[in-house]
């Protein structure tokens, strides 16, 4: 208990002195010249900036993260119980993951498995489906719109993003529920005499899914498209390069970091959403994200949550690695 | 009274480049002193250590007697005009001028005082409720200068300041500067990289060289008594001939080259067989002239008439160009013509070669 | 570039469906919270009411969530917004070879999942919080606040880095020149130049923390906020109430967006009318009207 404590506290504490030694030897080196860092923004401010960037990236960023993750590696106890001699590390929890309860019978635990498998395979699909959707406009608004339309084009494109998550799923719910106005469409012209079951057969919840993060696709884009100059695209085409060749070597290289940056945050946003599959989702959907929440929260299995949690989380840092790695790029070129 | 500013031995590095190297200077107090030099050989470096942002890695700087070591900008009498003016964007005129005030905790009052006065000593009364953006490059200037003089500072330092105006604004804000301190009467140390201005305004320059303060001396002594090549060909237009010592007689020494048996006066005493060049200003070479000068010949390149005086470019035996000015009234050559070009030895110059130039 | 006749109707076509899959639902939504029936419905209209909306604003739960979502939203701006500005000052500062960990650690949140935001901020806390008795700690406000200020701190940070990257060095140095001590300089001289961006910082986490839902439901606990109950509204079944407050948002943010591009209309206005005046100063400058002399 209080080895845990002495970590909590020690580990800022000494990452903080880490840094200031290593400020002291560049110093004392002179790599570094100048006014030392409380002496360039006095005692007051400097210890505003220690503290509170101090108390972010260790309490609010990292511990957490590490007690997650070593939660998932500890097995349910009741409190009592806790860090005493039963409290000892386990693969518990991931074997779960894997087989299910050591009462089960089945040889694989197949439900989780295939949502969380699901759960990327789809969200992949969604990133894909959503660059496809978003490319043309994000093209058009950066290179050829008029000040005056691109204005408009943005504020019809943020609006919808002012309603949040859960909102923007009830309207799909509206719009496909059984007596909503896509059946009574389909219904009327006659295409169809049974309402389809849009929301069983999950199509309401991939829609849902790839109309929530649209935005986060199409403005990484237009911002990279952007900044090629227009006279370069003018120039390729007055030597009469094709359409897709223009795009798929002038533009796409120009945008990548662009395309990168939109694509991790869709992944994420996607494989992560809970809002889209609590609403749209059916009984039978399978999704990732509400199997975690029902650990904590039905299972009360904590340890298991937060396992569960991190095999989400290890493969977001994967996905986000990946796209790194394939379109070689670094991390600050995404985020922006 | 002790010395407004001096430098002892101080040397400023940026990991391995030497930005100033060795720089010993006193600079008297009331003093109009400028530095001269190219762009990059490290006027702004020095200004800066002078107040403070730059610690020295070697040597010593003094204000007023006392050891700057360890004293921040924010602790030494001396107030900056930067190169940018830096002035604050989000405050009024007045409020920047009477910002030094202001933080020294001077009560509202008095410093509204002071700033009027500095308001109309800059022509600027009608100004103080505008922003800074709402004002012209010259006005802009003036804040500056009446923000730095509030603090009342014992040296004003000024970083180019006017490089960013238009040419006419210049030359008036020239006068106006040396105006300004003859009136407050406190040390200037200006940086430029313009010779007319440091010239014009200054009581003393220094001239600098990559690092290296060259040469220190009022206008006519940088001007007319160079002590290294760089300083002659920097300041003002020179001609350059090279070549090697083959007689020295009291004061004057004779140059072999290329062009002839040269003399000119010989302050650095160079002996028989050094290598040297000699300098001669367009302004004192004569056409035609014949007998009892040096002198030497070349083709007509180009004529330029500029009304009171013409520069006319030749092309010398080895090739070199050579430039002569003429006042009005002297006859122009046409261009392709033979000329004779003489000069007198008090007005030529002989210094030695620049070490490590092989040229 | 002129496109030919064929690519310019594929385009229309196609912006046409684009905005009609963004738009569509929004609108559909928006009639059914205008219409009688009691399950959303657009077509075929019964009848207009604003029942809804008062039901809407009847229902206690979504009231006491409002409350409470507005006070953690605040809370938010008050920890993040500095928090962000703490995090750009130190990356301009911070040694060149420990930046780009630096940066790791600190965008991170920003590309971790919600919801492994909202577990492990509660873990953390459930377990810290025990250790050190403070339990009282351990509550959802906290809870959630300190879970958004994860990633919302980041956002902040994100836009504050970037207008402190034009920051001009110099008008720090012109202050402390002029005697300014370094907490000085801080308050009069950054902090008014990053207004701006500690604005839209504030704006933007006030907003991001509103509508969170992922991180909130798991940090929450057993308090409320808006969102989290219309979650459990939305799970119980649809009413059109649920469509009212989409309207009710949207309306509020679009007044508050027009209301924003008014002032930002004036600011440009007046910023322009400055320049022009300048542009007349100097020109009567050079036009030798003579500057009164000094002194
Ligand atoms: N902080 C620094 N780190 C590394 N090198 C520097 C630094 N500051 C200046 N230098 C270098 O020192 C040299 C002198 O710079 P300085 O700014 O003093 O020149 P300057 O004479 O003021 O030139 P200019 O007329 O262009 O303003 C330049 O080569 C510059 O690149
Ligand atoms: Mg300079």
């Amino acid at each position: 208990m209080n080895g845990s404590l002495a970590f909590i506290f020690g580990l800022p504490l000494a990452v903080v002195v880490l840094f200031f030694a290593l400020s002291a030897y560049e110093r004392r080196r002179g790599i570094a010249t100048g006014p030392g860092f409380f002496q360039r923004n006095g005692l007051a401010v400097g210890l505003y900036l220690v503290l509170a960037v101090g108390f972010w990236a260790f309490f609010i960023i990292l511990l957490p993260q590490l007690a997650m993750v070593d939660m998932s590696f500890r097995p349910k106890l009741p409190p009592a119980q806790m860090g005493g001699p039963k409290d000892l590390y386990t693969l518990e929890n991931y074997r779960y993951f894997l087989f299910g309860s050591t009462t089960s019978t089945a040889e694989w635990n197949w439900l989780h498995i295939k949502a969380f498998f699901l759960t990327i395979g789809v969200s992949i699909l969604i990133t894909l489906i959503n660059f496809a959707i978003c490319y043309p406009l994000a093209f058009h608004m950066a290179q050829s719109a008029s000040a005056a339309r691109l204005r408009v084009l943005l504020l019809l494109l943020i609006l919808p993003y002012w309603v949040n998550e859960i909102l923007r799923a009830f309207a799909f719910r509206v719009l496909l529920s059984s007596g909503g106005i896509i059946n009574q469409l389909l219904m009327g012209s006659g295409l169809t005499h049974e309402p389809i079951d849009f929301l069983g057969a999950d199509v309401g919840l991939y829609m849902g899914l790839s109309y929530a993060y649209l935005l986060m696709m199409i403005f990484p884009l237009y911002n990279a498209i952007e900044s090629l100059d227009r006279n370069q695209v003018e120039a390729a085409r007055d030597l009469g390069a094709p359409w897709w060749h223009i795009h798929a070597f002038i533009v796409l290289p120009h945008a990548k970091p662009g395309i990168a940056s939109g694509c991790t945050l869709v992944f994420m946003l996607t494989a992560g959403a809970l809002a889209a599959p609590l609403v749209l989702g059916g009984p039978r959907t399978l999704w990732f994200t509400p199997i975690v929440y029902d650990r904590f929260y039905q299972a009360f299995n904590w340890p298991q949550g937060a396992a569960y949690a991190f095999i989400l989380l290890v493969s977001c840092i994967l996905f986000v690695l990946v796209v790194l790695k394939a379109f070689r790029l670094s991390l600050g070129e995404i985020t922006r | 009274m002790a010395a407004a500013v001096e430098l002892e031995g101080v040397n400023v590095t940026f990991g391995d480049f030497v930005a100033v190297r060795d720089a010993n200077l006193t600079i008297e107090p009331g003093e109009f002193f400028s530095f001269l030099g190219p762009s990059g050989c490290g006027k702004t470096t020095l200004l800066r250590t002078i107040s403070g942002f730059i610690e020295p890695t070697r040597g010593q700087v003094k204000i007023g007697g006392q050891d700057m070591k360890g004293i921040g900008p924010n602790k030494r009498p001396t107030a900056l005009i930067f190169q940018n003016l830096a002035l604050f964007p989000m405050m009024t005129v007045a409020e920047n001028i009477g910002y030094g005030l202001r933080v020294r905790g001077v009560p509202r009052h008095e410093r509204d005082e002071k700033v009027k006065t500095l308001l109309i000593q800059v022509a600027l009364s009608e100004h103080g409720h505008k922003k800074v953006s709402e004002l012209s490059g010259g006005q802009k200037q003036r804040v500056a200068i009446a923000r730095a003089l509030a603090v009342e500072p014992s040296v004003l330092l000024l970083d180019e300041p006017l490089s960013a105006l238009d040419l006419k604004l210049r030359q008036h804000m020239r006068a106006e500067l040396r105006a300004i301190q003859k009136r407050v009467g406190i040390t200037f140390i200006y940086i430029t990289h313009d010779q007319g201005e440091a010239l014009t305004m200054s009581d003393r320059i220094a001239v600098m060289n990559a690092g290296v303060i060259e040469q220190v001396g009022d206008g006519r002594a940088v001007y007319a008594e160079p002590r290294t090549p760089f300083v002659a060909s920097f300041v003002g237009e020179n001609n350059r001939i090279r070549g090697r010592v083959s007689a020295v007689e009291d004061g004057f020494a004779t140059l072999d080259t290329p062009l002839g048996a040269l003399k000119g006066r010989n302050p650095v005493a160079l002996s028989v067989g050094q290598e040297a060049l000699l300098f001669v200003r367009p302004e004192v070479l004569r056409l035609h002239a014949n007998g009892g000068t040096s002198g030497f010949a070349g083709e007509t390149l180009d004529v330029a008439y500029e009304g009171s005086v013409s520069h006319i470019t030749l092309r010398v035996k080895t090739g070199q160009k050579v430039t002569a000015s003429v006042g009005g009234g002297v006859p122009l050559p046409a261009a392709g013509e033979e000329l004779h070009l003489g000069f007198t030895p008090e007005d030529g110059l002989l210094l030695a070669l620049p070490e490590g130039h092989g040229r | 570039m002129i496109p030919g006749p064929f690519q310019r109707v594929m385009f229309a076509l196609y912006t046409v469906i684009f905005f009609l899959y963004l738009l569509g639902p929004l609108v559909v939504m928006g009639v059914s919270a205008f219409n009688t029936p009691q399950y959303p419905q657009v077509w075929p209209i019964d009848g207009l009411t604003l029942d809804w909306f008062a039901a809407l604003f009847a229902d206690q739960d979504m009231m006491t969530g409002l409350k409470m979502s507005l006070w953690i939203g605040l809370l938010v701006v008050c920890i993040s917004v500095p928090i962000g500005l703490a995090g750009a000052i130190i990356m301009t500062q911070i040694q060149p070879r420990v930046r780009s960990l630096y940066y790791l650690v600190v965008v991170s949140p920003v590309l971790t999942p919600g919801i492994i935001i909202g577990i492990s901020t509660v873990v953390f806390w459930r377990q810290f919080t025990g250790q050190t008795g403070t339990r009282f700690l351990y509550d959802g406000v906290v809870l959630t606040v300190l879970g958004q200020a994860s990633f919302i701190s980041a956002y902040c940070m994100l836009i504050i880095l970037a207008r402190l990257q034009r920051f001009d060095r110099s008008q720090e140095e012109a202050a402390l020149d002029l005697g300014a001590s370094y907490p000085q300089v801080f308050r009069h001289i950054l902090l008014p130049f990053l207004k701006p961006a500690l604005a839209s910082a504030a704006v933007l986490a006030f907003l991001s923390s509103f509508e969170n839902y992922n991180t909130t439901t798991f940090a929450i606990l057993s308090d409320k906020t808006l969102t989290t109950v219309l979650a459990g509204r939305v799970r119980q079944g649809s009413t059109p109430a649920i469509s009212a407050l989409a309207v009710v948002i949207v309306a509020v943010t679009v007044i508050g967006a027009i209301a924003f591009e008014i002032y930002k209309r004036r600011a440009d206005a007046a910023a322009a009318r400055r320049q022009r005046a300048a542009l007349e100063a100097e020109e009567a400058e050079l036009a030798g009207t003579p500057t009164p002399a000094m002194g």
